[in-house]
């Protein structure tokens, strides 16, 4: 409920609101400017840590992934963006079956960075890095192959 | 300090020496009229280029960065781009009238302009009823958008003209009010004798309580007497597009946008100039040594420099307050603003009356 004021005491409240709201944008005017000057500055842009640029897979200090090739992500894609391809390898030690990645197939092009592949993750396996400059000149080098890339780096 | 009538009186006497003394005036008015013109337009680009700078630093951008050095010359460009646009002619619009509107609007506007005091002997129109004839002068603006609304035929702009009307009016109100607080304390209305009566302290200082409540006042008014900040809905584009220009284009909307610049220009210009000063150093009683060192500061630097300060405030209140609704503009004039001033008015006259200011 709105509480009622007298004259003189609605008119304080006013002024005293007025003030608030010009201390709030008088402190921002002097803070730091959020622009980014990008082509200038491409070596030194701040980009947001939550910004979602293209999928990779990060890896460990080994270089392992940790990828199980469950298809969570595959199949929480709403844009059939995520194709996995497993075979099953027959552990020597234990004498049991695992499934091991092949190949983790990602089409950019068709990718509307939604995040549901990363939260569907059980094993944090994928993320979206800030790497943004992803224009190329044919459609189809935008289907890149994760697990390929990882391989490369190792 | 710089008398700069001396370079008046020279040229006048130079031009006298070998013309009749009404040809040589009337030399004399042309320049001055060139001279206004001219100050006039290099004021409207630096008063938008700050606007776009300091509107985008309280919302934390860098505003326009690209065209030239810290994008300086982005002005210069919109400039030349409005220059050559078309200007398009309404159908069924009262083309007189029509085309008639942005021309008294920036007539109003550089009389009001012509009337500051920028330096010391530096004033182009000072008589005794300055402050007078500078109220005048700026009210004729509203004549001229008034006129824009009605010959448009455009409802939006007829709209937007009404709010406009009334809101100006209304403010016109309480702005006499909180000038007429400060000429009680100075008994003139001479603008140069006004900023010579400051030497001893700005009125701000000397005036205290009142003078202060006198200026925040003055600062609401200016505001809306502009159609700007909190009070901008004549032109509220979510509502009117663009209030009484919308159908202007060309030169002709460049007319009314320049105008609106150098009326928030005028604006703080005098209240740089009854409130603080205008030209006039900052003098403390008793501090002989700090004085001098303040008068070497030349006098147009001072206006400026309180002039873009009080600019920089009403741009704080644009870039911070939600705009009113109609009602509520004319609530807080008619049930706050000019009941206050009167009271301002009454506490200003005991004061004087009484002896109690500095």
């Amino acid at each position: 409920m709105k509480e009622k004021r007298s004259y003189l005491g609605g008119l304080m409240h006013g002024i005293g609101t007025l003030l608030t709201g010009m201390k709030i944008t008088g402190r921002e005017f002097f803070t730091k400017k959020v622009t980014e000057q990008y082509p200038e500055n491409r070596d030194t842009l701040e980009i947001s840590p939550r910004f979602r640029g293209r999928l990779t897979m990060p890896t460990d200090a080994e270089g392992n992934n940790k990828c199980i090739a469950c298809g969570l992500c595959q199949m929480a894609c709403p844009n059939d963006t995520i194709h996995i391809t497993s075979e099953s390898v027959l552990n020597e030690e234990t004498g049991k079956k695992k499934k091991v990645l092949v190949k983790y197939e990602y089409d950019l092009g068709a990718c509307m960075f939604c995040q549901l592949c990363v939260n569907a993750c059980a094993h944090g396996a994928i993320e979206f890095t800030t790497e943004f400059e992803n224009a190329v000149f044919d459609r189809s080098t935008l289907v890149m192959n994760l697990n390929e890339e990882l391989r490369m780096k190792n | 300090m710089f008398d700069f009538s001396i370079v008046t009186q020279w040229i006048h006497s130079l031009l006298t020496s070998f013309l009749p003394e009404e040809v040589a005036v009337f030399i004399e008015c042309l320049a001055i009229g060139v001279c206004i013109l001219l100050a006039y337009a290099i004021i409207a680009i630096i008063m938008i280029f700050m606007e776009r700078k300091v509107c985008a630093a309280f919302q934390c951008r860098l505003g326009p960065m690209r065209v030239g050095p810290w994008g300086t010359i982005q002005v210069f460009a919109d400039v030349f781009k409005m220059l050559i646009k078309e200007i398009i002619a309404i159908r069924h619009s009262d083309k007189f009238l029509y085309n008639l509107a942005p021309y008294i609007v920036i007539l109003a506007s550089i009389m009001a302009f012509s009337c500051l005091p920028f330096s010391k002997g530096m004033e182009v129109l000072d008589f005794n009823v300055g402050i007078f004839f500078l109220t005048a002068a700026s009210s004729i603006g509203v004549v001229g958008i008034l006129l824009a609304g009605w010959s448009s035929n455009n409802k939006y702009s007829l709209i937007g003209a009404m709010r406009s009307g009334a809101q100006m009016i209304s403010y016109e109100l309480s702005m006499g009010l909180s000038l007429l607080t400060i000429i009680v304390l100075t008994d003139t209305m001479q603008l140069s004798e006004i900023v010579e009566r400051q030497a001893d302290g700005w009125f701000i200082f000397k005036g205290h309580i009142p003078a202060f409540i006198a200026f925040v006042i003055y600062l609401i008014a200016g505001n809306a007497e502009v159609n700007r900040g909190p009070f901008d809905l004549p032109e509220a584009e979510s509502e009117l597009t663009a209030g009484y220009h919308t159908e202007y284009s060309g030169m002709h909307f460049g007319l009314f946008y320049v105008a609106e610049f150098v009326n928030l220009f005028i604006i703080a210009g005098v209240a740089a100039t009854i409130f603080l000063g205008g030209w006039m150093p900052l003098h403390i009683n008793g501090l002989d040594g700090f004085n001098t060192v303040m008068d070497y500061i030349p006098g147009f630097v001072w206006f400026f420099g309180k002039a873009f300060f009080v600019v920089w405030i009403l741009m704080w209140f644009k870039w911070t307050f939600p705009r009113l609704r109609i009602d509520q503009i004319l609530t807080l004039e008619w049930k706050y603003l000019v009941p206050i001033g009167l009271l301002n008015l009454l506490l200003m006259v005991i004061i004087v009356v009484f002896d109690l200011h500095f």
